[in-house]
């Protein structure tokens, strides 16, 4: 059979999808069919694992020009995934075979959903004559993921396998974004076809709304115009969105102070006045001040998870709310809207700003913003002679990096450390698991992020506890010469969980102690990365300097001060305004 | 950076690391702060802290049209569980559409969560729309009762009340059929107690919106004239009521 012959006469390609077929390899297989739906829609780089019933995938990869970055462990394959698409604002691609390769992946969807990022799953299955028999290495790849990702697809057809890739990936990254996954039985890949797949294309079920209606716009409009302690609370949504110019001029046309959430981090830069850091369990003071005392709280893109909100019956007690979401589901979820407005953040931002005629009277209460932060900086104790402090090690990182260098960390205190005491200035820098609160999450993420944006700095802040739980990813730092460095803040415990047996357990500290690490600094030269260890100030300041001057992974193994715990801190379902500063408050 | 062979100091000098007095940092303690008044319910919403309203549940039909691919019911489901939503019954069948059905809820929960209900319905991708009856909904469930056969004279009475069918009848049981609304389905199930129920089998609740209201929002009628599958429809009569389906 000819090309011409079997593509369909309503196909809509363009004309550069014509000449590119000249020049590409024909499609043979439904495995050809689906790398050439990724190449279509612009994929470049793409994690994961050979396996056998993804084996046809790879093998039509041998003809592509997608980079292959081959993960030690399908879970590294997913988070690469996830940070890469972060970084890039588009879908991050992982593979991994069926059965183990397959569950292997579920944690870093899992958490790609959470964070609603974008991300495109494609996963080999045993040949659909033998599903269900319990085959070797089959799952129910789409049973186990359906609860986890944004929709998934059984593609049981080599001539519309494409086109269903090419569904999958348009829909991760349609309105709000999140994981899609293709489940792709081995006779569906290896069967003729040679179908092109057409391009890219959302499911027509899905109508994500870009504007929000007019009426609405207005209503919250005038709710902001005559607020006296206007609050704006950016989410996730307004860097997903690419909103943040809109959402920063909107701060500043009108005197309007910002608090964001965790995964919002850096969409308003936190060294601005206006700014005051993020709100939440481990919030600023003076975020989780002004969002109790606020009298119109308006948030554009978020969920009001539960790690922001504390109680609900207690969050922004006494302001009305404005919500700004493209996903109407959230609207009112957790906590009731006043001024619901359904719509694109970037699109929503434009209109508001239009439909804003006069800025809030809002002086005082910016004022009052201000002595908050004096009232409540972040701060610790650094005498020399104590143990290393964690804060100093963030900070002194940030100081010697560059504005736009991506920080990416595991889950623990560290990831708090990181959030508090480096200065965010730009948005797709901060790269971290909120929502899921992955451990293990960070140095797979720094492969992706330094994957994603060759020429930026990617630091990983790492807990000893988290960096162990993917330290096998190092291998492909290594093999990919990535210059990556991952600074773990080693307390020796799995200190996230020590502070809270010392706050809610007596201290009795039942499986927190992880004296038993491994020395990092040496694991990271077997791995051939460079490794370096500093257990004081000074040695502290050579590492860092040695770690960022050295041309590809390095590890620095930071012993720090055990004893250290991370304020202030909201109690679990307690008022944001209660954050304790230190145990004896909790 | 500065001073190349300094030991005693950090050669980075940071921001905010300063000495503190007593532990943790300094500002007012958590009791010391002013503390606004409002608060909300367990549903955020602002509440009266005088008079705080417990929001009530309430029983909604949901009408959900759908694309008939493999796994839609099983998704449908796995929302409903995942979320804790309340469900009371879930029908579905095909619709005069081809490629399309419809999934008809009876969900208990608040106003919130019946919302919640619709919303999270929407999204999933083989949701085409989503709508809300109202009480003047056409509604029917049907039942299968298998009684004690002792007396076939007086099932068979309760049964023609009921404007029911005996499907089945034998020396030891009985089966009948009912379909009406759920209060006739409920008055049924108890007139039939008196002859010792051994067992019952009921489809719940399915719908149609009244007269020309469409029954989900923007719903087309449908194209195709006749739907062929035969098992679609009830074969005795066609009100309204044998629009059920058999496959919950
Ligand atoms: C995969 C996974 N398992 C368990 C947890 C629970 N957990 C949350 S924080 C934490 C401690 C993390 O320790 P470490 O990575 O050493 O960071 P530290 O808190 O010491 O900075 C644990 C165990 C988790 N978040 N993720």
């Amino acid at each position: 059979m000819s090309e011409q012959q079997t593509t369909p006469a309503t196909d809509e390609r363009t004309e550069d999808d014509r000449t590119a077929e000249t020049t590409q390899t024909p499609i043979t297989t439904g495995a050809s069919s689906a790398v050439r739906a990724l190449e279509n829609a612009g994929v470049e780089t793409a994690f994961g694992v050979q396996g056998g019933a993804i084996m046809p995938i790879y093998d039509a990869l041998y003809d592509s020009d997608i980079h292959h970055v081959t993960m030690a462990h399908e879970q590294g394959a997913a988070h690469a995934a996830d940070a890469y698409g972060v970084v890039r604002g588009e879908p991050g691609v992982c593979l991994a075979t069926s059965g183990p390769g397959a569950t292997n992946l579920v944690t870093g969807i899992a958490d790609a959903d959470m964070d609603s990022d974008a991300m495109l799953a494609l996963t080999g299955q045993v040949p659909s004559t033998m599903v269900g028999s319990d085959a070797f290495q089959e799952t129910d790849t789409t049973g186990v993921t359906a609860p986890i990702t944004k929709h998934n697809y059984f593609a049981s057809d080599a001539d519309t396998v494409g086109d269903t890739v090419g569904e999958a990936f348009a829909l991760a990254a349609e309105g709000r974004p999140g994981p899609t996954l293709v489940d792709l039985p081995k006779d569906t890949t290896m069967a003729e076809t040679d179908r092109e797949p057409g391009p890219a294309r959302p499911p027509e079920t899905t109508t994500p709304p870009t504007e929000a209606d007019a009426e609405s716009v207005e209503a919250a409009a005038a709710a902001i115009e005559r607020a006296e302690k206007p609050l704006l609370l950016f989410g996730g949504g307004v860097v997903k969105a690419n909103a943040t110019e809109e959402a920063r001029a909107f701060a500043v046309d009108n005197g309007i102070p910002v608090v964001t959430t965790m995964p919002a981090i850096g969409s308003m830069p936190e060294d601005h006045e206006l700014c005051l850091s993020w709100a939440g369990m481990h919030g600023t003071g003076y975020a989780n001040m002004a969002v109790t005392h606020c009298d119109l709280l308006v948030a554009v893109g978020c969920r009001f998870d539960d790690r922001l909100t504390g109680g609900v019956d207690t969050f922004a007690p006494e302001a009305e709310v404005v919500h700004v979401d493209v996903d109407e589901a959230e609207i009112s979820k957790n906590v009731h809207a006043d001024y619901p407005v359904v719509g694109d953040a970037k699109a929503v931002l434009d209109q508001l700003a239009g439909e804003v005629g006069q800025a809030p009277d809002a002086r005082e209460w910016r004022q009052q913003c201000q002595t908050w932060k004096e009232e409540y900086p972040l701060a610790y104790k650094t005498p020399e002679d104590e143990p290393l402090k964690p804060q100093f090690v963030v900070e002194a990182l940030d100081e010697a990096t560059s504005d736009d260098t991506i920080v990416t960390t595991g889950v623990g205190q560290h990831q708090m450390w990181a959030a508090q005491f480096w200065t965010f200035t730009n948005p797709r820098t901060w790269v971290s698991s909120h929502g899921l609160g992955t451990m293990g999450y960070g140095l797979p993420a720094a492969i992706g992020a330094k994957l994603a944006a060759p020429d930026k700095d990617v630091v990983c802040v790492d807990g000893d506890g988290s960096f162990l739980m993917t330290i096998q990813e190092l291998s492909v730092a290594v093999r990919e010469e990535l210059d990556i460095t991952v600074a773990v803040l080693n307390n020796e415990y799995i200190g996230m969980v020590r502070q809270w047996q010392d706050a809610f357990f007596e201290g009795r500290r039942m499986a927190a102690e992880y004296d038993w690490c491994p020395d990092f600094a040496k694991l990271a030269e077997a791995f051939g990365a460079r490794g370096f260890s500093a257990e004081n100030y000074d040695e502290a300041a050579d590492a860092i300097e040695n770690a960022l001057a050295y041309d590809g992974p390095s590890v620095v193994d930071f012993r720090v001060d055990p004893a250290e715990n991370v304020y202030p801190m909201v109690a679990s379902g307690g008022a944001n305004g209660k954050f304790a500063l230190s145990e004896d408050q909790l | 950076m500065s001073g190349e062979d300094s030991t005693d100091a950090p050669e980075f000098e940071t921001e905010r690391g300063y000495e503190l007095d007593g532990p943790g940092m300094p500002g007012p303690a958590p009791d010391e702060r002013p503390h606004p008044e409002g608060r909300r319910n367990t549903h955020g919403v602002r509440i009266d802290p005088e008079a705080e309203a417990k929001p009530r549940h309430r029983t909604a039909v949901v009408s959900a049209l759908v694309e008939h691919e493999p796994g839609v019911l099983s998704r449908v489901s796995g929302l409903f569980s995942r979320r804790q939503f309340n469900i009371e019954s879930l029908t579905v069948g095909k619709t005069t559409v081809d490629g399309h059905a419809r999934i008809t809820l009876v969900v208990e929960e608040t106003d919130a969560g019946i919302d919640q209900v619709k919303k999270q319905l929407a999204k999933l991708k083989p949701v085409i729309q989503v709508g809300e009856l109202d009480d003047d909904a056409v509604r029917a469930e049907l039942v299968l009762l298998k009684v004690r056969g002792d007396e076939p004279d007086k099932v068979h009475a309760i049964t023609q009340m009921y404007e029911g069918q005996t499907l089945d009848a034998g020396p030891r049981t009985i089966t009948v059929q009912i379909t009406g609304d759920q209060q006739k389905i409920d008055d049924a199930v108890d007139a039939f107690r008196q002859f010792g129920i051994i067992e019952i089998a009921r489809t719940g609740q399915t719908a149609l919106a009244r007269g020309d209201t469409p029954t989900t929002p923007g719903e087309e009628p449908g194209h195709s004239t006749e739907p062929k599958d035969s098992t679609y429809r009830d074969e005795t009569d066609d009100d309204d009521e044998n629009q059920l389906t058999h496959q919950p």
